[in-house]
């Protein structure tokens, strides 16, 4: 790679440790490739010179394709933990794994140290080459640091970091232990990528890239049928997204003619506020952003997405990747501030997002599940915070959730892994994911059951929790918002902005009641009550090894403290607004451009902030009171002996039939149209057999040339052929 | 590097030696398959066949190489030009020359070509000294079509690229050869006898004193046609490129000839001989007639056509029990871009279209390698015959995996640079199309990843899919080239990108004053409008 850099000027940054940004991607890249190498080596069993069986002798091929190790064989049954001993390279390979992303957060950290020493305005740019030069479309291979892009990086390699460290545990006894690790050091490198693009092209590099670690994870025991499918559904509906993506960035060369984030932001106060063009662009991207943040119509993926190992739920599925609409929308805020309407769309979607996934969170039986459907109500609640136009609340939210949902992902990794191992030791094959076989997990797991409790308690909003802070500051920016800004004086199918956002608002607090149920049912059933894993089982049940325990520890005190980065004004318990102040430079602008409040009105709105705090505790511990009560650990029966639901409830379990209605309505006819109409019909039917072969003269020359082609006199044409050719070129050449 | 190939002339002898070096080849295969008598046919006689046909080969590759070094994007005019009287009594001359797309197609055709050879090693077993031959006459010719300044040298070329393919299909191919051999060469040969038609008739007429003038320079610069008579030319060209490309619904020989083929023939065909049509467009078509080619609606139906190809090459791909044909229906969507982009005919989309022409060949050409590897081993193509065989055969598995990525145009990979030019290039003149042909981009995901998943995820199933050996070192190393290809047009397109832009640019230029002239042959309606605006 050829690293043609241009001088950055007088930068603060430049000359500094920050010239080394092209490092955070290149460190896991390298783990990447001495891991997947591993992999590869080891798996590998070159075959014979000849590969033809059939001529060769069946003893041959026998003796020569050992292709399958005896721990695969084994191993590879797309089962959480069937243990048989580590992969033979695994001492390796869990050093390489976790330390590139431990270099590369110490790196980050260093770096994030300097920006803070300087005080920068603009973002620190470093070209490397030019990728994609065509005439007026100049596209760079280039780096962009800001306080935004910091931010995130310090989360995913911080998060990251933790969690390879937990997969060592978790894993370890995988016969796909290399092969595990190869694609989590991938995922970081494209996620990094994603967030230090300098431009859309690049960002979608990433953008795309993790979509394809995601799959490789996701069907990472792929000889289950059903693992393999959902990685490739998966794929394919965040392709669904990223065709908005890319049609957003059309859009962007078309109108404006760049497509650099710094470019553009220059750019963007040329198009017409509210405009058709802008309105349209915005839409196009939060498609994108829909399809890889789970929201509403292309959530669907994100529960499947649950066949993965759990370290990747947490890493890829809850903290990190499916956060990435939510950073593409904050990053292009320069564009959906003069866009109300697509904001306001934004926020919307977010909002019914929020509330439709909790109340599926609500009957769900598997433990993941439970936690993927309420990344989709998270998810929602930041869209409704980007939506509104304040972007720092969004990303402040995204920030807490990757310390809570990863640790809820994590702690929930733990208890499978001893129900698994529980279950491994008596040969049972119960569902070790199914709440309804736990139970009392409390007595044998005491330290995850308090950090998974932390955890809950952050999600539902309670304070001075982690949760609470940003949640709240969504629900209260949205709130304001819909009573001063543009996007409230706006409208959208009719309906005045305004209305939207109360309506917005509402959801919010209704999906805060339901996340406040649903997490306290997970914990209820899960923890507390008698255990109903089996009698037998029962003694071998016990806390993970600390590997995995002390990850949790981490991320269990940053989901308790993690409100102190962002503290609200009226609770000035610590220094105020931390992360607005910090994210100022990328967002500000933007933010002040959609709230209108004037200095007077946002006085006034004081002690109406204090209300809707009051009324957000009031309802998350409703929520937790109301599941206390109403939710009975004590009558539940183990999954193989439950019966089915009934009424809504079974609507609920089933998940509104979407993925069904998905099915009839879009999967099956376009596969039976395509087979049918397309291929039989039009390619068989009428261009072939009506049209090429119903031609009788064709069918009189075909005989005649197949007959001079059965003479087998091959040898006498080619001689012809060549004689020919000579001929053509000696001609010139004897002149 | 530029100064060494400059002291050994490279320019003045590398063209006409690309074209002989094979068939000198060619001549020494048929030679000892004839003379060896007893031993033809004996496996080391079939080995010296396919090492010899490897060596040239090679040899070809490394001459062209040269040219990556000494071309000089910044020089306007044919690089490595030849021009030499043959049939003077026609008009007819032997002119080669290049520019960047030219360029770009050589070296795609010298570096598919061994690799084919490599891919062939085992699977060919009879008449191996006149497979071999005929591979290398393909080259010539192939390579011929790219070079040719003169119209009626482009047609010999363009049939002698044709007959060997013929053969190869009909005597080495599968079950249905025989129909798939004829269907391929009928199809393809009457509209190229309209060309033949339409070439003499431009030739006749673009001469001077009774000698017809062929030459295309001549033909480009000093368009004389009317405009009726440049739209049945064009139409004759559009003929025979659109069969060729294939553009839907001409598009029904190449299923067929892809599945019977075997994977040498499959991989030259979709590597190389699909550019054949999108090159003829590039190179003959749009300069020749620009105001028939850039006539509204001819250019809508085309486009049109281009797109549909796009969804329902993808659509029927999608349903394909056999991976070959699958493969082949997927050339048609990734066709269906390349028309698109060169229709849009902005500098963006015409460079995508180049592009895409690059990679269809490396990933379309080492996904038919691919399935031919897997082939020779289970003897079946039936996509359900498989199924989690990536632990059987864990290298075969990443392999596929990347080169189908590649094929889905995945960013980081070649396939993204392409179809990413032609959409954002074709999105200003054609937003409409545009976003409909970008949908392309999802159901290429949904039909290989689906394909992917049925042969090497999902359960092992099958017993005698356990012990499939997995790729051999000869197996590997043939394509390395293809993927360090793959990442490098993926990574770092630029310099490829900068060799093929001037000549990219002039075609848009050229074409956008060619409809200029004809649309303003304006001066006496201009004068009659004056006219009667002053009486």
């Amino acid at each position: 790679m050829m690293l043609l850099q241009i001088a950055t000027g007088t930068h603060p940054l430049a000359g500094t440790i920050a010239e080394l940004v092209w490092m955070l991607p290149l460190l896991p890249f390298l783990g990447f490739l001495v891991n997947g190498g591993i992999s590869l080596m080891s798996a590998a069993h070159v075959g014979p010179a000849d590969p033809d069986m059939s001529l060769g002798a069946h003893g041959d091929a026998d003796s020569s394709a050992h292709a399958i190790s005896e721990a695969e064989e084994h191993g590879a049954v797309g089962d959480d933990h069937h243990a048989i001993q580590p992969h033979r390279y695994a001492g390796i390979v869990s050093i390489v794994g976790p330390l590139v992303l431990a270099a590369s957060f110490i790196l980050a950290f260093l770096i994030f140290s300097q920006m803070r020493a300087v005080s920068m305005e603009a973002p620190f740019i470093q070209r490397y080459f030019s990728w994609m030069p065509v005439g007026s479309l100049q596209i760079d291979a280039a780096i962009q640091l800001d306080q935004l892009s910091m931010l995130m990086v310090l989360v995913i390699t911080g998060v990251g970091t933790l969690i390879h460290i937990f997969s060592v545990g978790y894993m370890r006894e995988d016969p796909g232990y290399p092969r595990y690790f190869a694609y989590l050091n991938l995922f970081v490198f494209f996620m990094l990528v994603l967030v230090l693009g300098a431009n859309y092209p690049v960002l979608f590099v990433g953008w795309e890239g993790v979509g394809l670690c995601s799959y490789l994870l996701i069907g990472f025991w792929f000889s289950e049928k059903a693992n393999a499918d959902a990685g490739k559904k998966a794929f394919i509906v965040n392709r669904i997204g990223d065709f908005g993506f890319l049609i957003a960035m059309f859009m962007l060369f078309a109108n404006i003619g760049v497509l650099d984030f710094a470019g553009v932001k220059a750019a963007a106060p040329g198009l017409a506020f509210g405009g058709a063009v802008v309105t349209a662009i915005c839409l196009f991207m939060f498609l994108g952003c829909a399809g890889k943040s789970a929201q509403i119509p292309l959530y669907i993926w994100l529960p499947d997405a649950m066949a993965g190992p759990t370290p990747v739920s947490a890493l890829i599925h809850a903290a990190t990747m499916v956060t990435a609409g939510v950073y593409l929308v904050a990053r292009s805020s320069f564009l959906f501030s003069i866009a109300p309407v697509a904001s306001l769309v934004v926020a919307v979607i977010g909002g019914i997002t929020a509330l439709f996934a909790a109340t599926i969170g609500l009957k769900q039986w598997d433990i993941k599940k439970v936690l993927a459907y309420s990344t989709v109500s998270q998810l929602g609640y930041m869209f409704v915070g980007v939506g509104v136009g304040a972007y720092s609340a969004g990303v402040f939210h995204l920030v807490t959730h990757a310390f809570f949902k990863a640790l809820l992902f994590l702690g929930s990794g733990s208890v499978i892994y001893a129900m698994h191992a529980a279950y491994h030791h008596t040969g049972s094959h119960a569902d070790a994911q199914d709440m309804r076989n736990m139970g009392g997990l409390k007595k044998y797991m005491p330290v995850t059951w308090g950090l998974m409790w932390a955890a809950t308690l952050a999600i539902a909003g309670i304070p001075p929790f982690s949760g609470f802070f940003s949640k709240d500051s969504i629900l209260g920016a949205t709130f304001e918002r819909a009573g001063h800004s543009t996007l409230a004086d706006s409208s959208l199918l009719g309906i005045s902005g305004s209305g939207w956002l109360y309506l917005v608002y509402v959801f919010g607090l209704a999906a805060a009641f339901l996340t406040a149920v649903y997490m306290t049912r997970m914990m209820l059933y899960t923890f507390h009550g008698p255990s109903r894993t089996g009698s037998a089982e029962e003694s071998h049940l016990t806390e993970a090894p600390w590997v995995m325990t002390g990850p949790l520890v981490v991320l269990g005190i940053l989901s308790v403290i993690g409100g102190w980065l962002n503290l609200p004004e009226r609770i000035a318990i610590g220094r105020v607004g931390i992360l607005d102040h910090w994210l100022d430079p990328v967002v500000g602008d933007a933010t002040r451009r959609v709230a209108t409040l004037t200095a007077g009105e946002a006085a006034d709105a004081g002690s109406t902030e204090m209300i809707l705090i009051f009324v957000a505790v009031a309802i998350a511990v409703a929520g937790i009171a109301f599941a206390f009560a109403r939710l009975k650990p004590q009558g539940l029966v183990p999954a193989a002996d439950s019966p089915e639901e009934e009424g809504f409830e079974r609507v609920l379990a089933h998940k509104y039939y979407v993925d069904e209605v998905y099915d009839t309505a879009i999967v099956t006819p376009t596969y039976q149209i395509s087979k049918h109409v397309l291929w039989r019909g039009i390619d068989a039917g009428l261009i072939d057999g009506l049209l090429v072969n119903g031609s009788s003269a064709l069918m009189r020359s075909f005989g005649w040339m197949g007959s001079r082609l059965q003479s087998g006199a091959v040898g006498t044409y080619a001689w012809v052929l060549v004689a020919g050719v000579l001929a053509v070129l000696g001609a010139v050449t004897l002149r | 590097m530029q100064g060494f190939l400059q002291s050994v002339g490279y320019e003045s002898w590398v063209l006409p030696a690309l074209l002989i070096i094979p068939l000198i080849g060619a001549t020494v295969l048929l030679l000892l398959g004839q003379t060896g008598g007893s031993t033809a046919g004996s496996d080391s006689a079939n080995g010296q066949a396919r090492a010899i046909a490897f060596g040239v080969l090679l040899v070809e590759f490394l001459v062209s190489a040269g040219l990556w070094w000494s071309f000089n994007p910044a020089n306007p005019g044919w690089h490595a030009a030849i021009d030499s009287a043959w049939i003077p009594n026609w008009g007819i001359r032997f002119t080669l020359g290049i520019d960047g797309i030219a360029l770009m197609m050589i070296l795609l055709t010298t570096l598919i070509m061994p690799l084919t050879v490599l891919g062939s090693w085992t699977s060919i077993k009879t008449k191996v000294h006149t497979y071999f031959a005929l591979m290398m006459i393909l080259t010539s010719g192939m390579l011929g079509v790219f070079m040719a300044r003169d119209l009626f040298l482009f047609y010999v070329m363009w049939e002698v690229m044709l007959v060997p393919m013929y053969f190869i299909i009909g005597i080495w191919g599968g079950e249905r050869r025989l129909y798939a051999s004829i269907k391929f060469f009928v199809y393809t040969m009457l509209p190229s006898l309209l060309m033949l038609v339409a070439i003499l008739y431009l030739g006749v007429h673009g001469g001077s004193g009774g000698v017809p003038n062929f030459s295309y320079d001549n033909l480009v610069s000093h368009p004389t046609l009317a405009p009726r008579a440049a739209l049945w030319l064009f139409g004759a060209f559009f003929a025979a490129f659109a069969v060729k490309v294939p553009m839907f619904p001409f598009h029904t020989w190449l299923p067929d000839a892809h599945v019977e083929a075997p994977t040498a023939g499959s991989v030259i065909l979709a590597g190389i001989m699909l550019k054949m049509g999108t090159f003829g467009f590039l190179r003959f078509a749009l300069p020749l007639f620009p105001g028939a080619a850039m006539n509204p609606t001819v250019r809508a139906g085309i486009i049109t056509l281009a797109v549909i190809g796009i969804i329902y090459g993808a659509l029927v791909a999608m349903v394909q029990p056999d991976f070959k044909k699958l493969v082949a229906y997927s050339s048609v969507s990734h066709l269906g871009f390349v028309m698109l982009g060169i229709f849009a005919l902005t500098l963006q989309s015409v460079q995508g279209a180049l592009m895409i022409m690059i990679n269809h060949g490396i990933s379309t050409g080492a996904l038919f390698l691919l399935i031919g590897m897997i082939y020779e081993r289970k003897h079946s193509r039936l996509i359900d015959s498989y199924g989690g065989i990536a632990r059987v055969v864990p290298v075969f598995a990443a392999l596929l995996t990347l080169v189908s990525l590649s094929s889905i145009g995945l960013p980081g990979t070649n396939g993204f640079i392409g179809e990413f030019l032609v959409l954002i290039g074709a999105f200003k003149p054609y937003p409409v199309f545009a976003t409909i042909a970008a949908t392309g981009v999802i159901f290429a995901a949904a039909y290989l990843l689906w394909a992917i998943q049925r042969i090497l995820f999902n359960p092992l199933d099958k017993k005698d899919n356990e012990h499939i050996p997995d790729l051999n070192w000869r197996e590997i190393g043939l394509m390395v080239p293809f993927i360090i290809v793959i990442i490098w047009l993926g990574v770092y397109p630029a310099p490829v990108l900068r060799r093929m832009e001037p000549s990219a640019q002039r075609l848009v230029t050229t074409v956008a004053e060619g409809v200029q002239r004809v649309s303003q042959p304006a001066e006496p309606v201009v004068a009659t409008a004056t006219a009667s605006a002053t009486r």
